[in-house]
């Protein structure tokens, strides 16, 4: 299977040359489209194909390239595989949208070279069988998408979340190249089998996860080193977007299970614990960023923090069961993390997608602009509805399956004999839940200022259906949302392999059982069938529209709202666009910032009222300060600009200066020599 | 046999959660009118205008989606859902293993989602105000039921409810400080999710306190039947929560023969009617909080939960 995602690889670089040598055809957005799309279908497929038939893993594959006397080895084992199909399934659906929404883009050439190498080095990084290889082409995955960000560099909000994304990558790629040298040794090989091989003792394998978090969490957006997450992700265009934000973290996610579970050698309990607290606060801060936000592609970038919070919930769960030697309880918390990971990238890609749609039919991305597009957007905002429902962890989509897993991996907690985290676990369990009842608020507002309501500006009030292409994209993964939903079963039985190599216990298979049933530990336990409950709820849905329009009346008649005697103009400027009573979307999560926010973002409203008799309009302002940035990188960019300061007076020393510190550097040098013998 | 029999028995929790909805609206709003001095409505009052709903032509807003007409079947078929799978009069129910309590909690959740869509749909102030409004309560509620289900769940050692109500009545779980705030937790949420005093009035139309009725303004009709509906079943759903995860007295054990189920439904009534006097009783005497005041008490709720959880680790049972 390596040497078919290597061909696929290969054949998705000769479209980006392709991309780059035809930039200015017509037809060369169709041709790196269609190409990477049908090349992820074949990647997609052989990683199914493995998992499925369960292929035993060959040995590495060594290819001559790189450095000469080591080489680049290659093997996909289960767990790169699970990722494998989880990138490519993006991949496919990202591409097949690009077919229609990469026509709208100004400058094509910016995008085309970049792309299909984008989905490559993805590719890449998770076949990668040592530290070398995985580094660079790690380094190369940031770059492709660094250019990918920087598409529409002319806006000065691209440049900026270009220059933090860089900085943010490669002290992320630092914090990984350290891992991966401690691991080695200074003998060492860098092959994992061999880091696999050797006994660590346990300050690296402890180095490792701190370092593993910081580089593997800042690719994912963990807080406090997601800042550039919500720059750089809107910034791009939206299959961009979709695919860093759905895909891109998914490999981020890779890296850490790749360095903590597989080469850092057996964990101690207290790794779980950090996390865990890790995730939980990622995942109740980013859904409040998002409350916060009217841009509704940083809405999706600060929602994806959350979701990576929930997935890093589940793996710290899994690394504190695992320590424990509870490895049924680990190989669920394991399993229950990589499923979020999947429906993740079906919902948030799905609703990239949609905001793309969105963008390009109103010329805008900000909540308060828009409205109303149900009625013109018809086809597209079914699939929106979906997926925002699946994100919103409500059944009987996926995102509920996957969350209701996570929870039952939480309540098994008493087991493990540590204190600590006895009393972590069910409180991070409580910062889940508030999370996923903000998210519920989030995407109420998301959809309902997008979609519902009548339109807030002329564009709005004039927008077109989305492109074939991208409905068919949005409505597949849609399908998908809620076909894994109602059979969680497959996807976890699917997953079961990469648990087993990892932590040597899978979940209970699922697929024998009776009515489609899940049941993560026993049936006494717990048990979820969501195929049976979206019978009952469609069977007495039914019942009730046929008893109705049986019994009562079914006459639907049309008539203005009720607005208490005042409903709101109409726009002069712009038919069709009602100003004055609509509820604005500030205004919707006015009661979240007073409530929770106030205290988190030190949000204030301030309301500034005529005197009387004065005739100039009322003014309202909304603030909040981000924390984290307060916190942590002002106090860090006015250190680092103070050593520069102090640094820069080294320039302007007199020649006798410098040379009396050549003299005093070789002095502390030959007394350190002479020490040392 | 066994089968057609169980089955049969599902499909009388089903009815008998819908069936009795209404009559336990009226029931506290009789209770409740008493307690003021008032002759109040009839009992069979919330038949009647459910009834007369559905006989009226729907009318819905000029510039609303189909969502807007989707939206109270699926609120209510969600509710009622969620109503029949938690026991009423016996427990372990031919699909009683279908969901969880979370799946119960979250089943509600999608309902409130579609409901705040559905009042965002028609673009009026009101429907954004209760929305808004909603959305916050709720922000705080869900948390702290779902802290609740926690709590009872590491007690019971199972999130199956007919599980837990099996615990419960074999004794073991004991006295535990863990339980009582458990239970005031959700008493909280359960006033605050299903619009009682003191976060809602049930029967305001004033637009400046009114949550849920600002959500519904826009519905009419066959739709307002449903959300109606809906709401007494959600009422009901929280009676029968409380009453089977800490008063599971009487309820009748799997596999038990006609007798006890007839025993069960009558414990049931007794039980429903109890809840009913102390809900009545408690609205009558508590005035409406102001709007933000409720984070504070739902926010209660959500810490006494929390407190309750971590009890557990450092106490032991009476």
């Amino acid at each position: 299977m390596t040497p078919v995602i290597l061909l696929c690889v290969l054949a998705w670089i000769v479209l980006g040359g392709a991309g780059a040598l035809c930039r200015t055809q017509k037809w060369s957005g169709a041709v790196v489209y269609g190409g990477s799309s049908m090349v992820a279908v074949v990647a997609l497929s052989a990683a199914l194909l493995q998992l499925a038939t369960g292929i035993s893993p060959r040995p590495s594959m060594v290819l001559p390239l790189g450095l000469p006397w080591v080489g680049m080895s290659f093997s996909t084992d289960t767990l790169s595989a699970s990722f494998l199909i989880i990138i490519n399934l993006g991949g496919v659906a990202a591409s097949l949208y690009a077919l229609g929404y990469g026509r709208h883009e100004r400058e094509p050439w910016r995008v085309l070279p970049f792309y299909p190498v984008f989905l490559a080095a993805m590719n890449l990084v998770l076949i990668a069988a040592d530290a070398y290889s995985f580094l660079i082409f790690w380094e190369f995955m940031s770059l492709t998408s660094w250019a990918l960000v920087m598409v529409h560099h002319g806006e000065a909000e691209t440049r900026t979340a270009g220059i933090v994304y860089l900085l943010m990558a490669s002290a992320g790629t630092l914090a990984l190249l350290l891992a991966f040298g401690l691991l080695a040794g200074a003998h060492g090989s860098y092959d994992f089998a061999a880091i696999r091989a050797t006994h660590q003792p346990s300050w690296i394998g402890d180095t490792v996860m701190f370092l593993a978090l910081i580089g593997a969490g800042s690719k994912a957006g963990l807080v406090p080193l997601h800042v550039w997450l919500p720059r750089a992700h809107p910034a791009a265009p939206s299959q961009v977007s979709a695919l860093m934000s759905g895909v891109m973290t998914k490999v981020a996610i890779y890296a850490f299970i790749r360095l903590v579970f597989d080469l850092a050698g057996p964990p101690a309990w207290w790794w779980g614990l950090i996390v865990l607290i890790t995730g939980g606060i990622a995942a109740v801060l980013g859904v409040l960023y998002a409350l916060m936000e009217e841009d509704i592609k940083t809405i999706l970038a600060y929602s994806t923090i959350e979701n990576i919070g929930l997935i890093f919930v589940g793996l710290g769960l899994a690394l504190a069961f695992k320590a424990d030697g509870l490895l049924a309880a680990a190989a669920l918390a394991f399993t229950a993390a990589l499923f979020h990971a999947f429906n993740h990238a079906l919902f948030k890609s799905t609703l990239f997608f949609g905001a793309g749609a969105v963008q390009h039919a109103t010329g805008s991305r900000l909540l308060s602009q828009l409205g109303g597009l149900i009625h013109r957007m018809k086809i597209s905002a079914v699939p929106m509805l979906v997926a925002a429902m699946a994100i919103s962890s409500l059944p009987p989509f996926n995102g509920f399956a996957s969350e209701w897993l996570i929870l039952q991996a939480i309540l098994l907690s008493p087991a493990m004999p540590q204190l600590g985290l006895k009393l972590a676990v069910p409180a991070v369990g409580a910062l889940l839940a508030l999370a996923a009842s903000l998210a519920a608020a989030c995407f109420v507002r998301f959809y309902g200022f997008a979609y519902l309501g009548k339109p807030r500006s002329v564009g709005a009030a004039e927008a077109q259906e989305t492109d074939g292409f991208s409905c068919t994209a949005m409505s597949g993964l849609a399908v998908l949302c809620l076909a894994a939903g109602l059979l969680p079963g497959f996807v976890i039985d699917l997953l079961a392999p990469a648990a087993q190599s990892l932590l040597g216990a899978h979940m209970p298979t699922q697929e024998g059982l009776s009515w489609l049933t899940i049941i993560p530990i026993s049936a006494s336990r717990s048990s979820y069938d969501p195929l049976l409950i979206f019978i009952f709820i469609t069977v007495s849905g039914s019942l009730a529209v046929l008893a109705l329009h049986r019994y009562g009346s079914h006459v639907v008649r049309r008539a203005p709202f009720w607005g208490c005697g005042y409903a709101g103009l109409e726009d002069e400027l712009s038919p069709g666009v009602v100003i004055g009573t609509q509820y604005s979307p500030s205004g919707f999560a006015q009661p979240i910032r007073r409530v929770f926010a106030n205290l988190v973002f030190q949000a204030r409203d301030k309301v500034t009222m005529p005197g009387p008799g004065e005739t100039v309009p009322a003014e309202f302002a909304s603030t909040w300060r981000d924390p984290v940035w307060a916190a942590v990188y002002t106090p860090l960019i006015s250190a680092i600009s103070r050593v520069a300061d102090c640094a820069n007076q080294l320039q302007y020393l007199t020649i006798r200066r410098y040379l009396g510190f050549v003299f005093i550097a070789l002095i502390a040098l030959l007394i350190w020599v002479a020490l040392w013998s | 046999m066994e089968l057609i029999t169980q089955f049969f028995l599902q499909l009388c929790e089903m009815a008998l959660v819908l069936a009795l909805a209404p009559l336990l609206t009226g029931f506290v709003r009789q209770l409740k009118a008493r307690f003021q001095r008032r002759a109040g409505p009839p009992l069979l009052q919330p038949y009647r205008d459910l009834s007369k709903l559905i006989a009226k032509d729907a009318i819905v807003a000029t510039d609303s989606s189909w969502l807007f007409r989707v939206a109270p079947y699926l609120i209510f078929t969600a509710t009622w859902v969620a109503a029949s799978l938690v026991p009423s009069f016996g427990t372990n129910l031919l699909f009683s293993w279908s969901g969880d309590l979370i799946v119960i909690v979250a089943l509600l959740g999608s309902a409130r989602f579609v409901q705040m869509l559905a009042a965002l749909d028609a673009g009026t102030a009101f429907g954004g105000l209760g929305a808004s409004r909603e959305a916050m309560i709720a922000s705080l509620a869900e948390p702290a039921m779902l802290m609740m289900v926690f709590t009872v769940a590491l007690v019971a050692g199972t999130t199956q409810l007919s599980a837990i109500a099996g615990f419960m009545h074999s004794g073991a779980a004991g006295l535990r400080l863990t339980l009582a705030l458990a239970l005031v937790s959700l008493v909280i949420v359960a006033l605050a999710e299903t619009g009682r005093f003191p976060v809602d009035n049930p029967a305001t139309h004033l637009e400046l306190t009114m949550i849920h009725e600002a959500m519904v303004l826009e519905f009419s009709g066959r739709h307002l039947a449903l959300i109606e509906l809906a709401n007494s079943v959600r009422l009901l759903l929280y009676f029968s929560l409380i009453s089977c995860i800490f008063v599971p007295l009487g309820i009748a054990p799997p596999g038990s023969g006609a007798g006890m189920l007839v025993a069960g439904a009558a414990a049931y009534i007794v039980k429903l009617v109890v809840g009913a006097t102390l809900l009545a009783l408690f609205e009558t005497s508590f005035a409406k909080m102001r709007i933000f005041r409720v984070p504070n008490f739902v926010g209660a709720a959500f810490m006494l939960a929390v407190l309750g959880m971590l009890l557990l680790f450092v106490s032991a049972p009476l």
